[in-house]
């Protein structure tokens, strides 16, 4: 209109604008459609229940008592799951492996991104030789199979922690040094990605301003930059419980893992491969639990990528 | 002179999270054979768009034509088969793009790309090929051609790799070159020269020239005709001259007011348009351009003005008369 | 690129140093190595004492890891373990080639164990590595131009059903169904266990036969993850403006995607299928164990179990070395495929 200031130009266009989406609306948006991914949340909320409600109905010495004149006996109406090689149902044991091999995978997880984001945090920015340094670090890690790795740690550490007593169930202290040992290695993955992140970041405005201002360097690197990461940090720490789930299934079942007989579904698994044309129903039912968790995992982690893609912007109807 | 492209009522929609967005709405335009067509407009005012569905480039999902007909030498572009459709891209009609550092395959030899479009429509062979090849870069003005063919694009200057695109869509002759902002990408000396080379290139071989850009000093050296869009509308159409002599709709004359000129007198500020460009989702009743206009009545703001002739070649779509400032009566 | 090479060697020798301190450093910390001696347990302290000047442990670490590195047959050691270094040591050091001699198999030679199994771990992870490529490219591309259809939905389920699953339960899965069900349904039934059949003997056929379940373990995981990638790859590929322009000069389709897509989105397949070669190697662990095949991922589980450290941190150095060489091949072929850095 004639003589119309443009602040009023935009006023009386944006009358008719259609609502901008923010940011965490268009992420929640994007989720909810991966339809995968919400799929992979109910199911794992489904099994987190199994593991820790089942509990409400047996006890852990049920889970842990043993019957050998029902060994190897095929699913029942008294073992729904049958029972394993000295007569433990195994329907119960999966419930307390359950809490143990997702306990693991958790707690494995807290250690790796600890790790990870400190080393990638610190080589990002203070850069130089330290970065050097770290990196050298992280990519010789990086080079040595994790699983191998993981075995000789197993092995000779393995027995290096007492048992433990924690919210009322007793388990193996081989628990806490698996957690351990699976968060030393897997932290690397993490680390890259953060120093990355780190390294473009720490040259933005608002970290100069940051510096200017006389922030500390601890303060910089934990309250600004860090928390610009969180998004790809979240992503790969929800897709690392699996790996670490993975990982303590593969150790166990190997036989250095936790030792019964604390349950995990890995171990439950160990020497079943003797049993296979006997009694499958030793390594099938622990072995789809442990399927059914990693897929959900995955479903999610990867739905959580696709939301916090920033370049995800055309639907495809 | 017979056009050689016709389009018709063309509507372009394009589905996105943000909502469907409006692309092109309803255009119609034609170009003469042999001669060139500026189509000028903002970012996202549906030039390009509309470029693409002459090629019928437009990706499905989620872009979709939704009206329209496109005539090219008899045929409706929008009717015929996918395979029909190849044989016309690249032989009868070529194109060349804004960004010739993305638009190239970075992985095969610039040889292999301009020859491949002549082995597979005019039946060449490699030989033959790279021959032609070797004459189009000279055409082009890309130096020391025998060499050339072999680099890969990363090997190339950005100007050289634009006259490569230039190449590589002139290469089976086609009747038609549609220019998507070919040199918005390029500095300024290297823009020169490619607006040189089209010229002459044109002149050569008797093609008809579409070429898009925002910048209106491009089109005033190249186009014949020019047609100004905004938010997907053909607002004003007329003859080169015509148009930067009389400008008549508001849009156009807040384009060209808003060029800075060597002879304004220092101090004064630049003139902008105020407001922001349609976002294609947003559906006003009444002109697009309403709300930024400067001439706007109450008409406008109701009913959106139709594309009419006003002058023996010119046509615009506005309900006012930029020369007295009321509406005009019909 | 000669100068790409080279470099990309140089930047690999500080990192072979590293995980041999790495390792070493593991290797010292991890069990008592006087108290596997032999199996008997050794408590007088006098004994200990000299044992441990024997095994050389009582040097400071710095020289305990030059000797491993590079041996002591250059200086005199303590041989009778008298607290006086007065013989020319025997050992040549891991940059030589040797990795000390087993604890548990007296006597023999660590290089000599491990190569007698590492050619049938390779039988089965080279063909492995192979269908891995072919398979994860051949769903791929065809998940990504069949995009949003059913046959993509179908395949991408499959695709995170493969890549969830551990691999025991693969190979247990498959036995069950291959070996032992089929068996039972009378059908032509696959051998769960060995390399071959000690009754029909070390054949070629039989070999081939044995190797059919291990390997369809090995590669069903990781060709389900690659897919997707390669699906990935292939959709951002599909959408690059090259690809345009290449159907904008009218070119079919099909000589869209594999004369101008493919190359493109293999490229990367490369990287990844180096930083494979470590994933491969544990897989071949629990494979291994399962069909009881004489790999070395058994010998390292066997000799692990039983405490013997020669063999173990043998294999684990042998293994890294291994690792990082392929990474270095395939960066050096991917520089070499792509014209960027060839030519650069």
């Amino acid at each position: 209109m004639i003589g119309t200031a443009e602040s009023e130009v935009i006023k009386i266009q944006e009358e008719f604008k259609t609502e901008a989406l923010t940011p965490g609306q268009l992420m929640r948006m994007r989720f909810r459609r991966h339809k995968m991914a919400v799929f992979g949340l109910v199911m794992l909320v489904v099994l987190i229940l199994y593991s820790f409600g089942g509990s409400l109905f047996f006890t852990e010495a049920d889970a842990n008592f043993t019957n050998t004149k029902e060994r190897l006996s095929a699913p029942s109406a008294a073992h729904p799951f049958g029972t394993d090689t000295i007569g433990r149902d195994i329907l119960i044991r999966t419930i307390y492996g359950g809490q143990i091999s997702l306990l693991i995978g958790l707690a494995a997880v807290v250690v790796e991104v600890f790790l990870g984001v400190l080393i990638g945090a610190i080589a990002g920015y203070y850069g130089g030789w330290i970065d050097g340094l770290l990196m050298r670090f992280t990519e010789a890690m990086f080079n040595i199979p994790q699983l191998f790795l993981l075995l000789v740690m197993a092995k000779f550490f393995g027995r290096s922690v007492p048992d433990i007593n924690l919210f009322g169930r007793q388990f193996s202290g081989s628990v806490v040094v698996i957690i351990v040992i699976i968060g030393l290695t897997s932290w690397m993955y993490l680390a890259r990605i953060v120093r990355a992140n780190f390294l473009s970041l720490k040259e933005r405005e608002f970290v100069l301003a940051a510096h200017t201002t006389g922030t500390s360097n601890s303060s910089i690197i934990f309250q600004h930059i860090l928390p610009n990461s969180i998004a790809p940090i979240i992503v790969s720490g929800t897709l690392s419980v699996a790996n670490a789930i993975l990982a303590e299934a593969y150790i166990s079942f190997l036989g250095l893992g936790v030792k019964p007989p604390t349950a995990t579904w890995g171990n439950m698994l160990e020497g079943a491969y003797n049993y296979v044309e006997t009694a499958p129903w030793l390594w099938i039912f622990p072995g789809l639990l442990i399927v059914l968790t990693v897929l959900s995992i995955n479903f999610v982690g990867d739905g959580l990528r696709d939301a916090v893609d920033p370049h995800a912007l055309i639907d495809a109807g | 002179m017979d056009p050689i492209l016709t389009l018709e009522n063309v509507e372009v929609k394009f589905q996105t999270l943000a909502g469907m967005v409006n692309a092109v709405n309803g255009v119609s335009y034609s170009v003469e054979a042999g001669k060139t067509l500026g189509i000028v407009g903002e970012s996202g005012c549906g030039k390009s768009v509309s470029m693409l569905t002459v090629m019928r480039l437009i990706p499905d999902p989620p872009g979709k034509i939704t009206a329209g007909k496109i005539f090219f030498k008899g045929q409706d572009l929008l009717a015929i088969s996918e395979e029909k459709m190849e044989h016309i891209r690249g032989s009868e009609i070529g194109m060349v793009f804004q960004d010739p550092m993305t638009s190239l395959n970075p992985v095969l030899t610039i040889g292999r790309q301009i020859g491949e479009a002549m082995m597979v429509h005019n039946g060449f062979s490699r030989e033959q090929a790279d021959a032609r090849t070797i004459e189009l870069l000279n055409m082009v003005g890309i130096g020391n051609p025998e060499q050339r063919i072999k680099e890969y694009p990363h090997q190339f200057s950005g100007g050289m790799r634009q006259r490569a695109g230039i190449a590589m869509a002139l290469a089976c002759v086609p009747d038609i070159l549609i220019a998507d902002e070919p040199t918005t990408a390029l500095d300024v000396t290297i823009q020169a020269q490619i607006v040189e080379l089209t010229k002459r290139l044109q002149k050569e071989l008797g093609m008809a020239v579409i070429w898009i850009s925002h910048d209106l000093g491009v089109i005033a050296e190249l186009a014949d005709r020019v047609i100004v869009m905004y938010a997907g509308y053909v607002v004003e159409e007329a003859d080169v001259f015509a148009l930067y002599e009389n400008p008549s709709h508001p849009y156009t004359l807040s384009l060209l007011k808003s060029l800075p000129r060597v002879d304004d007198s220092g101090g004064e500020r630049l003139t902008t348009i105020p407001g922001f460009p349609p976002d294609g989702i947003t559906v006003m009743p009444g002109c697009p351009f309403a709300p930024r206009c400067s001439f706007a009545v109450e008409h406008c703001q109701k009913e959106n003005p139709p594309l009419e002739l006003v002058d023996h070649d010119h046509k615009i779509a506005c309900w006012v008369d930029v020369k007295t400032g009321t509406e005009r009566s019909l | 690129m000669t100068r790409y090479i080279i470099r990309r060697i140089l930047q690999a020798i500080p990192l072979l140093f590293i995980i041999s301190v790495l390792l070493f450093v593991l290797m010292i910390n991890t069990g008592d190595p006087l108290s596997t001696m032999g199996g008997r347990r050794v408590t007088r302290p006098a004994d200990r004492e000299r044992l441990s000047r024997q095994l050389g442990l009582d040097q400071p670490i710095y020289k305990q890891y030059l000797f491993w590195l590079i041996g002591n047959d250059w200086t005199n050691v303590d041989v009778d373990g008298d607290g006086i270094a007065e013989t020319t040591g025997i050992r040549k050091g891991i940059l030589r080639g040797d990795f000390g001699t087993s604890i548990t198999q007296r006597g023999k030679e660590v290089t000599d164990i491990i190569l007698e199994r590492l050619p049938n771990t390779l039988i089965l992870m080279i063909p492995a590595e192979i269908i891995i490529i072919i398979l994860s490219l051949a769903v791929g591309i065809y998940s990504a131009l069949r995009q949003y259809s059913i046959s993509d939905h179908i395949i991408t389920g499959l695709s995170f059903i493969g890549y969830s699953m551990p691999i025991f339960f693969i190979a247990l899965l498959s036995m069950y169904i291959f070996g032992v069900n089929f068996k039972q349904w009378g059908l032509p039934y696959l051998p769960t266990v060995g390399m071959f059949d000690p009754k029909i003997g070390r054949t070629i056929g039989q070999v081939l036969l044995h190797m059919i379940l291990p390997i369809f373990s090995l590669t069903v995981i990781t060709a389900a993850g690659y897919s997707r990638f390669v699906r990935s790859q292939m959709l951002e590929v599909i959408s690059e403006d090259y690809i345009r322009t290449a159907r904008a000069k009218g070119l079919p389709k099909r000589m869209v995607i594999t004369g101008h897509a493919l190359k493109n989105a293999a490229l990367p397949l490369v990287t990844i299928v180096g930083l494979d070669i470590p994933l491969l190697l544990g897989g071949a662990v629990v494979t291994e164990t399962i069909f009881a095949w004489p790999g070395m991922g058994r010998l390292f589980i066997d000799h692990l179990s039983r405490s013997d450290t020669p063999v173990v941190m043998g294999i684990l150095m042998m293994i890294s070395v291994a690792v990082i060489l392929s990474q270095l091949i395939t960066d050096i072929i991917y520089a070499w495929l792509d014209p960027r850095i060839r030519y650069s």
